[in-house]
């Protein structure tokens, strides 16, 4: 594992801020109770988060569902005020001025209904228009986009008829028509296969590259994460309870090593060293995964490949921590993070 | 909770200072009011193809079947015209009312009116090339209808050209009221309800001769906008039309049009940012 702690851009002395944000709040009211709902409590959506996002970085949000990760990228893309804080992007300011969000950035949201009953072309041509483009260069635009993201065999179907994946990368496509510094994707490949994923980072990777472009990104997919991200902010409750490279994060739980034990059937737990184990389990099915010191863990290895264990064993992983062992190991309360 | 951070922790640690004003990044530009309006129409007509073309028919049928019930009671003559004006004027009401309400309500209830927020587009090109594109879904349901009924009553021909006039004025005038309630309904099903009464009161108040109705019938007739398309088209099928009184009437409708189409535009703006 890499224990490299600095951050990727610290050698090129480009740190010029893209998206600062400083002590953003943002407190949902409490909604009374009415038929057939519950009364629910104000929440804190977003708590005090302070984040400063660098050119050409990509930068992740990391947290599970209802973490407040939108809810922060709402108030970053001008859709909703904060109650206190500031935001800036690219040295505007979008809390005073939110309207300035649309001239600067390219937002993905996790919705696709303006755009679903039109074809990918026409999304991806309107969408480029309504960026300013005029007739000819959202058409240009819009050709090399399709065809960039291999889109261009599908492009006279109606993204309704499209199947979960394409249709996000149709709406990717329409994102990157009308070039912007920055480009804010939430979750952007759910639902894609791995084809759609790759032309993804490589679009992304190619602007990055080409012109510089900083990429905010949200996502709940922790492999994604590790694979993809600069710097990583994990969000839990809305407030952030780390900030820096998946490798950095990760070293902070460098003691911990994961081990994961299939079952064929049930745990053979008349096994003492297995029914020792059982105790420190999390179990998921017929699937115990356990956080052991490397020492630890070897012993279990050992214990549950020999003898009686191991005609009960269906199949075991060993593996060096993830985001989401940082994630719990930071006192992440909700198993929400999707490993895919 | 604890706040873990290491060295490189950029964001949290070293602040850098806030940027000056003069470190504000170039804009870019805005998309200017009719190329906008324009690409938001074309592209809202495109979705007639996928979605709306059978709603587009039972409008029409909707129209023509009341006329065919209608030919039973009503022998000729004032009634006619109102039943004839009053079914082609339905179909606009159907569609650019009911439906336009319907489509805002669920834009806005999903989502939807994120993708035209985070675009830096004028929020009247989006209200406008929306409710022309449903004014336009009309057209051929208007015609159709005026020209089957006018058959059906005997009525002729003549002046049914003043339906250029009349689809786009009180197109504007339905379209408008529609777009505002389904931005202004807080949620999707008000939405819809408040389309469909819209559309029920256009069909009883405007198909039925208004001579019948109580008088307290015939004020609500007044103060609804499409009541003066149907009364701006009946009027030509007289031989010799008081084009003064078309006139007026279509003033009516491009009044309340030009009124609710900026309620309409301030709704969404209302929408777009919570």
């Amino acid at each position: 594992m890499s224990t490299r702690t600095g951050h990727p851009n610290d050698g090129a002395h480009d740190d010029e801020a893209v998206c600062e944000t400083r002590e953003l709040v943002k407190t949902y009211p409490a909604a009374r109770g009415r038929r057939g709902a519950p009364a629910t409590p104000a929440v804190r959506a977003t708590d005090d988060i302070t984040l400063t996002v660098r050119r050409g970085e990509i930068f992740g949000l990391l947290g599970p569902n209802g973490a407040g990760k939108s809810t922060l990228v709402r108030q970053l893309t001008g859709l909703m005020r904060p109650d206190s804080g500031s935001v800036r992007i690219l040295g505007h300011d979008i809390v005073r001025h939110p309207e300035r969000a649309s001239r600067l950035l390219a937002y993905l949201g996790q919705e696709s209904t303006a755009l679903d009953e039109l074809t990918v072309a026409l999304a991806a041509e309107t969408t480029g228009r309504l960026r300013g483009l005029d007739l000819r260069a959202a058409r240009a635009e819009r050709d090399d986009v399709l065809d960039e993201l291999g889109l261009a065999p599908i492009a006279g179907r109606p993204l309704k008829k499209l199947s979960g994946g394409q249709r996000r990368l149709a709406c990717f496509a329409a994102a990157l028509v009308g070039e912007r510094p920055l480009l804010v994707l939430d979750e952007p490949t759910t639902g894609m296969d791995p084809v759609a994923r790759r032309a993804v980072w490589a679009a992304v990777d190619r602007r990055r590259a080409e012109r510089g472009t900083t990429v905010l990104l949200v996502t709940h997919n922790v492999i994604e994460a590790e694979t993809v991200l600069d710097r990583v902010a994990v969000l839990e409750q809305g407030r952030v309870i780390a900030c820096d490279t998946p490798s950095g994060l990760k070293s902070a739980v460098a003691g911990e090593v994961r081990l994961d034990l299939v079952w064929r059937d049930s745990a053979p737990l008349d096994v003492p060293e297995v029914a020792a184990l059982h105790a420190a389990a999390e179990e998921t099915g017929r699937r115990w995964t356990l956080r052991l010191a490397p020492d630890e863990a070897r012993a279990a290895v050992a214990a549950v490949t020999g003898g009686e264990a191991f005609a009960a064993l269906d199949d075991f992983t060993l593996a060096t921590p993830s985001l989401e062992d940082v994630y719990l190991a930071l006192g992440g309360r909700t198993k929400g993070l999707v490993k895919v | 909770m604890t706040v873990y951070e290491t060295g490189a922790v950029a964001g949290a640690g070293r602040a850098p200072e806030p940027a000056a004003a003069g470190a504000e990044a170039p804009l870019a530009p805005t998309a200017r009011l009719l190329p906008a309006l324009g690409a938001v129409y074309r592209a809202q007509l495109s979705r007639a193809r996928v979605a709306r073309i059978p709603l587009l028919f039972v409008a029409t049928f909707q129209s023509v079947g009341i006329m065919v019930l209608m030919r039973g009671v009503v022998d000729g003559g004032q009634e006619a015209r109102a039943v004839v004006a009053g079914s082609s004027v339905l179909v606009v009401a159907f569609v650019a009312l009911n439906l336009l309400a319907q489509y805002f309500g669920q834009l806005r209830a999903q989502g939807g009116l994120d993708h035209y927020a985070t675009l830096p587009v004028p929020p009247a090109a989006v209200v406008l090339g929306a409710a022309g594109a449903y004014a336009s879904f009309t057209v051929p349901g208007t015609l159709v209808t005026a020209v089957v009924g006018s058959l059906l009553f005997g009525l002729p021909l003549t002046h049914v050209w003043v339906l250029v006039a009349v689809i786009p004025l009180a197109g504007a005038a339905l379209a408008g009221l529609g777009a505002a309630l389904g931005l202004l309904a807080p949620r999707p099903e008000l939405a819809t309800l408040l389309g469909q009464l819209g559309m029920s009161a256009a069909l009883l108040l405007g198909v039925l001769p208004a001579e019948r109705m109580p008088l307290l019938l015939q004020y609500a007739r007044d103060l609804l906008p499409s009541t003066y398309g149907v009364e701006a088209f009946a009027r030509t099928f007289d031989a010799h039309p008081d084009w003064t009184a078309v006139g007026l009437d279509l003033a009516v409708c491009a009044g309340v049009g030009v009124l609710s189409l900026a309620v309409a535009t301030w709704a969404y703006r209302r929408a777009a940012v919570r």
